[in-house]
């Protein structure tokens, strides 16, 4: 197999800080040593696949998946859409995206959410698709609400969507959340705080996007996401082959 | 001026929070049938080469509480040292799981083969070694780090010869508890904090 390059080195002064007072639970689960850093190898520039023949026809439809598809799930209806590309400005195609939210009280489903809004009993929360051959992706479902947390006396949790991505790589993994444009909470987070540069935050909030709104049916929000890249290696490997 | 680089910037990361078992493991939240399977419930299927080991562990915080949250994805080589995807791989090894810290005791299990050595470029050769990642509320950009094994002969592993403080190695590796079991702990921060990697 042709040797793609490791990964690019991330980043870390785009990424939040670990340790962070504002957001309680990073203090006592954020490392106090140095990250050892070291070029990428097999372990990391390879990572599983997922067949197309995994994913049901429902799989992307948040709207619809937990009734089965007999009953819709209560809320603003949207379309969250963008395209996966990596550091080079290619599209990544054929990668798992994984999304989770709470409804649109602000509730999840899940045994530790206690929060007073009621479940909607059509909404489980969870949507997954893999992206086309250019990087694209959506998924249908409502809009999230925002809702109380523990952490400071009175901290909110803006709108927001939960967000995996895996990439064709273990290295590029990642997990980051979508904001909504115009979103007043978004300042207030000590989670979006974490990110210490606010043009980086601004990168995770999803512009209003009328271009891909269905009249009379739902809004759209535009949300891309980029992964770690690839070194090109053409001196290195003419070395190796030898 | 120059010329701009044709380089777009990684999407920054946030924590995965309290509930990413609903997008992960669904069926671990309580929500076990709105897909028709769960990825990633095991790297093995029946036929699997090599030997078939239990790791078992837990994953302390910096005040040394087992967190009950977190959940973990693992990648690795096949018994011979091959990636899923690359030619002469076992078919029967998908190299890839995803577990979560069990929500009463914080343990995880993780069952698999043992990997064999990988073979890296400039003729490197890697020690048998799983690679973890690990996501939970509070961590705000997910660990990665490496499960190494105490009966492998670790000596010339290119990373673990990187780490400078030769009894952090150790942090690495697990013990073996019985015949094909291992445990392997994971601390977050403080003494005997594991070595998490950038790589
Ligand atoms: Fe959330």
């Amino acid at each position: 197999m042709a040797d793609l390059g490791p990964l690019i080195p991330r980043n870390r002064d785009i990424h939040p800080v670990p340790y962070d007072p504002g957001y309680k639970t990073s203090v006592a689960r954020s490392p106090s040593q140095p990250l050892l850093s070291m070029e990428s190898g097999a372990s990391e520039e390879t990572g599983p696949t997922f067949g197309h023949g995994t994913f049901g026809a429902l799989d992307n439809n948040l709207i619809m998946n937990f009734s089965k598809g007999t009953a819709p799930a209560i809320g603003e209806r949207i379309l969250m859409h963008g395209k996966v590309l990596d550091e080079r400005g290619r599209g990544v195609p054929n990668t798992l995206v994984e999304i989770w939210q709470a409804n649109a009280g602000g509730r999840y489903r899940h045994k530790k959410d206690g929060y007073l809004a009621p479940l909607d009993p059509n909404f489980g929360g969870c949507g997954r698709t893999l992206t086309d051959d250019e990087g694209n992706y959506q998924f249908l479902t409502i809009r999230p609400g925002a809702y109380p947390w523990p952490n400071r006396g009175n901290d909110w949790r803006p709108m927001h969507i939960h967000i995996s991505v895996f990439g064709h790589s273990f290295g590029q993994r990642l997990i980051t959340q979508m904001y909504f444009q115009g979103d007043p909470l978004i300042d207030l987070c000590p989670i979006a705080a974490t990110i210490k540069n606010r043009s980086q935050l601004d990168r995770l909030v999803a512009p209003l996007d009328m271009s891909n709104s269905r009249p009379l049916d739902f809004l759209a929000y535009k949300f891309d996401i980029v992964l770690r890249g690839r070194r090109q290696t053409m001196f290195e490997n003419k070395l190796e082959g030898m | 001026m120059v010329q701009p680089l044709d380089i777009h910037e990684e999407t920054p990361s946030q924590t995965a929070g309290p509930y990413v078992h609903i997008g992960l493991m669904p069926s671990f939240a309580g929500i076990p049938d709105v897909y028709e399977n769960q990825l990633g419930e095991s790297p093995i299927a029946d036929g699997a080469k090599g030997e078939v080991i239990e790791i078992v562990g837990s994953i302390y915080d910096g005040t040394g509480w087992a967190m009950r949250d977190a959940l973990f994805e693992s990648w690795q080589a096949d018994a011979s040292g091959k990636f899923a995807g690359q030619d002469g791989a076992d078919p029967n090894v998908s190299g890839y799981c995803r577990f979560a810290a069990d929500g009463e005791t914080g343990e995880y299990t993780l069952k698999t083969v043992k990997p064999g050595s990988i073979a890296g470029r400039g003729g490197q050769v890697h020690a048998p070694h799983i690679s973890l990642w690990i996501v939970a509320r509070g961590i705000n950009i997910g660990l990665q780090t490496r499960i190494y094994f105490e009966d492998e002969d670790n000596s010339n592993d290119p990373l673990l010869s990187r780490i400078e403080q030769r009894q952090r190695v150790d942090t690495l590796i697990a013990k073996k508890t019985a015949y094909g079991k291992y445990r392997f702990d994971v601390r977050l921060q403080g003494e005997g904090e594991t070595v998490f990697l950038d790589i």
